[in-house]
C-alpha cells in the first residue's frame, strides 16, 4: 500500500509511548507515504515521541505542541501548523481522558466534574479540532476518530469514558454533516481492547482481553496495526464515498449477542 | 534478587528520566522519583512485559516503592 498517501500532510494527535493506538496509525501512514505532523500535550511525552521516531528512522515534518483542553491552544497549534506547512489533508484524532477513579465501580458514583471532564477532553476536542483544521483542508480532508463498543453496551468498570464515546460518536455523525460540503469526510473506528496506556488505567482490562479471543468471530486481539490499517483506508481516497461512519475493527466482537 | 533489581531499574532509568543513584529499594515512586499516576500504569505494564506475568488491578495498587516492585516479581518467580 506504499504511495497512497504520498505528498499528503497528516496531522496525529494522540501518541504517548509506543503502545498508543495512534503509533499504529503513524506506522502505517508513514508506510503509505504521508508527511507526519504531530501534536502532544506534555514536554516528557513530546520527548518519548522523538525518541520513538529516531529509534524507528522516522522524520516528522512538524511537532508541535497542543492542549485540547484549550481553545487557545488548538488554535494556536493549527495556526503554526498553517504556517510552516500549509494545507493538510487529514487528522488523526487519539485522544481521551476521564479520573481514573471513576473507571471503575458504579457509573451511579460519577461526579460532575469527573463527567463534564471526560466529555470535554474526549469528546468536545474533536469538536474543535475539526472546526480548526477546516481552515487548512482547502482540498479536501478526512477526519478519523478513536471509539470503542462501550459507548453502545455496558461495559463493566468503562464507565463515564463510555458516556463520552457515545458523545464523540454523536459528534461525528453531526460533523459529517457540517464537514461534508467541505469535502472533508468525518469517522471513527471503534478498536476491540488493545493493552495500552489507557486501556490499562481502566480496572480489569486483562479480562476484557480474554472475551475476545473466547467469544469474537476471529477469536484473536486486535492490534494497533490492524486499526493503522483502517484508518490508513479512512485517511486514503479508498473510502472517499465513507463518512459518518463508525467502523468496528473488533475481530467482529460487536455482532456477537451471548 | 539483584538480577530482578537491576533489570526493574533499567526499566525505571529508562521509562522516568531519572538518575541511576536516585534508584534505591527505599524509592518511591511517586514522592522520590517523580511518577504521576500514568506513569506508573506504564511502570506496570513494563514489568509485565520484562517478567512475563499479569499483575492485577489490586496487586499493581500496593507497589508503591522500587522495593515493592522487586518483593512483588520475586513472589512470583
Amino acid at each position: 500500500m506504499s504511495g497512497l498517501l504520498e505528498g499528503k500532510n497528516i496531522v496525529i494527535m494522540g501518541v504517548a509511548n509506543e503502545r498508543s493506538i495512534a503509533w499504529g496509525i503513524t506506522r502505517s501512514l508513514h508506510n503509505a507515504g504521508a508527511n507526519l505532523i504531530f501534536t502532544n500535550r506534555q514536554e516528557r511525552s513530546h520527548q518519548k515521541l522523538v525518541k520513538l521516531l529516531e529509534s524507528n528512522n522516522m522524520e516528522a515534518t512538524l511537532l508541535v505542541n497542543c492542549d485540547v483542553a484549550s481553545d487557545e491552544s488548538i488554535q494556536a497549534a493549527f495556526a503554526e501548523i498553517k504556517e510552516k506547512v500549509g494545507v493538510i489533508h487529514g487528522v488523526i484524532h487519539s485522544v481521551a481522558f476521564a479520573k481514573r477513579e471513576e473507571l471503575k465501580g458504579e457509573y451511579a458514583d460519577t461526579s460532575r466534574d469527573g463527567f463534564l471532564l471526560a466529555q470535554e477532553i474526549s469528546a468536545y476536542s474533536l469538536v474543535a479540532v475539526t472546526n480548526a483544521a477546516k481552515e487548512l483542508m482547502t482540498e479536501g480532508g478526512s477526519i478519523v476518530t478513536q471509539t470503542y463498543i462501550g459507548s453502545e453496551r455496558v461495559i463493566p468498570n468503562y464507565n463515564v469514558m463510555g458516556v463520552a464515546k457515545a458523545s464523540l460518536e454523536a459528534s461525528v455523525r453531526y460533523l459529517a454533516e457540517d464537514m461534508g460540503k467541505y469535502n472533508i469526510r468525518v469517522n471513527a473506528i471503534s478498536a476491540g481492547p488493545i493493552r495500552t496506556l489507557s486501556a490499562k488505567g481502566v480496572s480489569g482490562f486483562n479480562d476484557k482481553a480474554n472475551v475476545i479471543v473466547e467469544k469474537a468471530p476471529l477469536r484473536r486481539n486486535v492490534d494497533q496495526d490492524q486499526v493503522g490499517d483502517a484508518t490508513l483506508f479512512f485517511v486514503s481516497d479508498l473510502s472517499r464515498g465513507v463518512t459518518g461512519e463508525v467502523l468496528h475493527v473488533d475481530s467482529g466482537f460487536h455482532i456477537i449477542g451471548g | 534478587m539483584a538480577e530482578v533489581f537491576d533489570r526493574i531499574k533499567t526499566i525505571i532509568i529508562d521509562r522516568l528520566d531519572v538518575e541511576e543513584s536516585k534508584v534505591t529499594m527505599e524509592a518511591s515512586f511517586k514522592d522520590d522519583l517523580e511518577a504521576d499516576s500514568l506513569d506508573v500504569v506504564e511502570l506496570v505494564m513494563e514489568l509485565e512485559d520484562e517478567f512475563d506475568l499479569e499483575i492485577a488491578d489490586e496487586e499493581a495498587e500496593n507497589i508503591n516503592t522500587v522495593g515493592d516492585a522487586v518483593n512483588y516479581i520475586n513472589s512470583k518467580q
